[in-house]
């Protein structure tokens, strides 16, 4: 039972990490950069919920709608400020400049809400018992998961059959020809970050309904998780963060039960350093061979 | 005849020059008592930060591999080295004796670091090996904080579990799982960094004036090129990452024997990243830049601590970050200051990796 219990706790994980590491990996995909702040969008997020539901009494779903325009706004304000003036820039000149927003968002939260961690009200509450006070699964678990699908197909169906869609796929493979063929390149990498952040706000909702604590911090131990999860699946690839993230969560969750608590970290980053070794694209990316 | 100085050695002597300076006018300031004693605290850690730019420099900058684990071979150096110090402390009563070979030992154990990460790692390009080094500066600091090791009359006990870790009665603990190091005994001084700099210093500036520096520095600019002319790929990424790791122990170790205790989560992802980003405003390959970088940018968000804006320090310290990004690469100030010191300026190949 308690091997089940595992399997559940660790898919339903996976499924957070799952929907942070498609944010990730979109913006990876088109604009080449790693999104360092994106953890603390989601920290964000979070936030906003709490205010919403559990100050101002909202029902929750108008406070995930409003985490929702919260962080979409706050992506694409992100991008057009601290990003776009950077597009020529070297990668790692974007790297630092991510790093800096990063801090700022972590410091600006601390200031406006204060650094102490905060009790976060779940948006579901309650656990479906399969053999009473044995096996049981949280409501929390079963929205992370059908969120994490629904997300999944939305984004498939969103990236094959838009002309949106089509031209992200476009700018990813070739930003200049793109542009040759009349696609707005700012537009669609404004638009992946818009994707990208909304995401990160559901993601922040289900993670914090899952483990109730909620400080400025929150956010960066699960985005740095998160971008593992996106390498691991092959950075780039929406199915590849998807089964990045369902197998990072289950391989956490079993190294927390199985191995010891303290070392899951380092189970998980040697996983991940492993399939690397073996598969250097991760395991769903695609080898893009060097021209001289 | 008289032999003109080449530009690159001329280049290193003002850097000596710079460090000799600036450790003399401080030394002369704290003998007269101008140096508060806030700041006199802060000599120690920034000459570690000082030698940790320098280090990673050689990595970003020189090899042009990105790393976000450097804080990983600090760790690594700050704790062997408080363990060895502890070790010498009977063997070894004389103080300047016993930290130069902690440091040593810190080397080592970063150097060794280097080699077991590097040479896996070194097989990857760009953002994966990023993201390596960045899982292994996580396990290194996850398996420190569940580490334990102490000595008693039969000798060095590890374990990764404090249940398995047993000492005899007169046994002392070094490194207490997640408490970190505890009861050490402090041996840094501003002397021993101000020699640690100038090593490093000499270290760095000798391997990028030499051959093998040259190779470091063509693989960086076009791998396939200096490959195709002959350059062992493994054996000059390896060693410029080796030497950058071992200085970075070294640094912990003089760093981790600056206080009398030290836990595993100091050094993690976000000293990694302050390193880091010391390198890149400093400027990438330039090791002076390094220098000063680290120096002045460790000193002065420690001393905005003392005014009022304290609370937005970080703030403060975040949006400095991302308009010098901005400014430093924005195309038309780029062309403004171009054409200002259109002499001085080399032409900008640097671009990207």
């Amino acid at each position: 039972m308690s091997f089940l219990n595992n399997v559940i706790t660790g898919i339903s994980l996976g499924s957070i990490y799952a929907i942070i590491a498609l944010g990730y990996t979109m913006v990876y995909g088109i604009a080449k950069m790693l999104n360092f702040a994106h953890g603390d969008v989601i920290m964000v997020g979070a936030y906003m919920v709490f205010f919403a539901a559990g100050r101002f009494g909202l029902p929750s779903v108008v406070g995930v709608l409003l985490a929702v325009v919260v962080c979409t706004v706050l992506g694409v304000v992100i991008e057009r400020l601290a990003y776009k003036p950077l597009r020529q820039a070297p990668s790692l000149a974007v790297l630092i400049t991510a790093i800096g927003v990063s801090y700022f968002l972590q410091n600006g939260a601390q200031i406006l809400w204060g650094a102490a961690t905060k009790r976060f009200t779940p948006v579901v509450e309650g656990t479906l018992e399969l053999v009473p006070g044995q096996l049981g699964i949280s409501y929390v678990a079963i929205l992370s998961v059908v969120c994490c699908i629904a997300v999944m197909a939305a984004l498939t169906l969103f990236t094959t059959r838009t002309r949106m869609g089509k031209a992200m796929r476009a700018c990813s493979e070739d930003k200049a020809a793109a542009q040759l063929m009349g696609i707005n390149v700012d537009a669609t990498i404004s638009s992946t970050f818009a994707i990208g952040s909304a995401l990160a706000a559901v993601a922040g909702v289900l993670m914090c309904s899952a483990y109730p604590v909620l400080s400025p911090t929150t956010g960066s131990m699960p985005g740095i998780r998160a971008f593992t999860a996106a390498v691991f699946g092959g950075i780039g690839s929406i199915p590849g963060a998807l089964l990045g993230g369902i197998l990072l969560g289950i391989i956490e969750t079993f190294a927390k039960a199985y191995i010891s608590t303290d070392l899951s970290d380092a189970v998980v980053f040697a996983v991940l350093i492993v399939v690397l070794l073996v598969k250097p694209t991760g395991l769903m990316g695609r080898y893009v061979p060097e021209k001289v | 005849m008289k032999k003109k100085l080449n530009k690159n050695s001329l280049n290193g002597f003002i850097n000596y020059g710079i460090i000799l300076v600036v450790y003399l006018v401080l030394q002369f300031l704290i003998g007269g008592g101008m140096v508060s004693n806030s700041l006199q605290s802060l000599l120690v850690p920034a000459c570690c930060y000082v030698v940790m730019a320098m280090s990673l420099n050689l990595t970003v900058g020189i090899l042009g591999e990105l790393s976000l684990g450097h804080a990983g071979f600090m760790s690594l150096g700050a704790f062997s080295g408080i363990v060895t110090s502890i070790l010498l402390q009977s063997v070894l009563p004389a103080v300047p004796l016993r930290l130069a070979v902690s440091m040593a030992a810190g080397a080592l154990a970063g150097g060794l670091g280097g080699v077991i990460v590097g040479v896996p790692v070194l097989r990857l390009r760009g953002d994966y090996l990023a993201i390596v080094t960045l899982a292994f500066g996580q396990i290194i600091k996850n398996i420190i904080m569940v580490l334990y090791v102490g000595v008693d009359g039969t000798g060095l006990h590890v374990a990764l579990n404090s249940d398995r870790f047993i000492l005899a009665e007169d046994g002392t603990t070094i490194i207490k799982g997640p408490m970190g190091a505890v009861g050490v005994t402090k041996l840094a001084s501003f002397t021993a960094g101000f020699v640690l700099i100038l090593i490093t210093l000499l270290v760095v500036q000798n391997l990028v004036n030499s051959r093998a520096g040259r190779a470091i520095m063509a693989l960086r600019d076009n791998r396939i090129a200096a490959e195709s002319v002959g350059i062992n790929v493994t054996k000059y990424k390896l060693m410029a990452f080796v030497i950058s790791a071992a200085l970075a122990g070294a640094a912990g170790a003089l760093f981790g024997l600056n206080y009398s205790s030290t836990v595993a989560s100091k050094f993690d992802f976000n000293t990694s990243i302050l390193v880091l980003v010391f390198v890149v405003l400093g400027g990438l390959g330039s090791i002076r830049g390094s220098m000063i970088a680290a120096a002045l940018l460790y000193v002065l968000p420690e001393l905005l601590r003392s005014f009022d804006i304290a609370e937005y320090r970080m703030l403060i310290y975040a949006i400095i970050l991302i308009l010098v990004m901005l400014a430093t690469n924005n195309p038309t100030l780029k062309n403004f200051f171009g054409s200002v010191f259109k002499k001085k300026k080399k032409p900008a190949s640097r671009t990207s990796k």
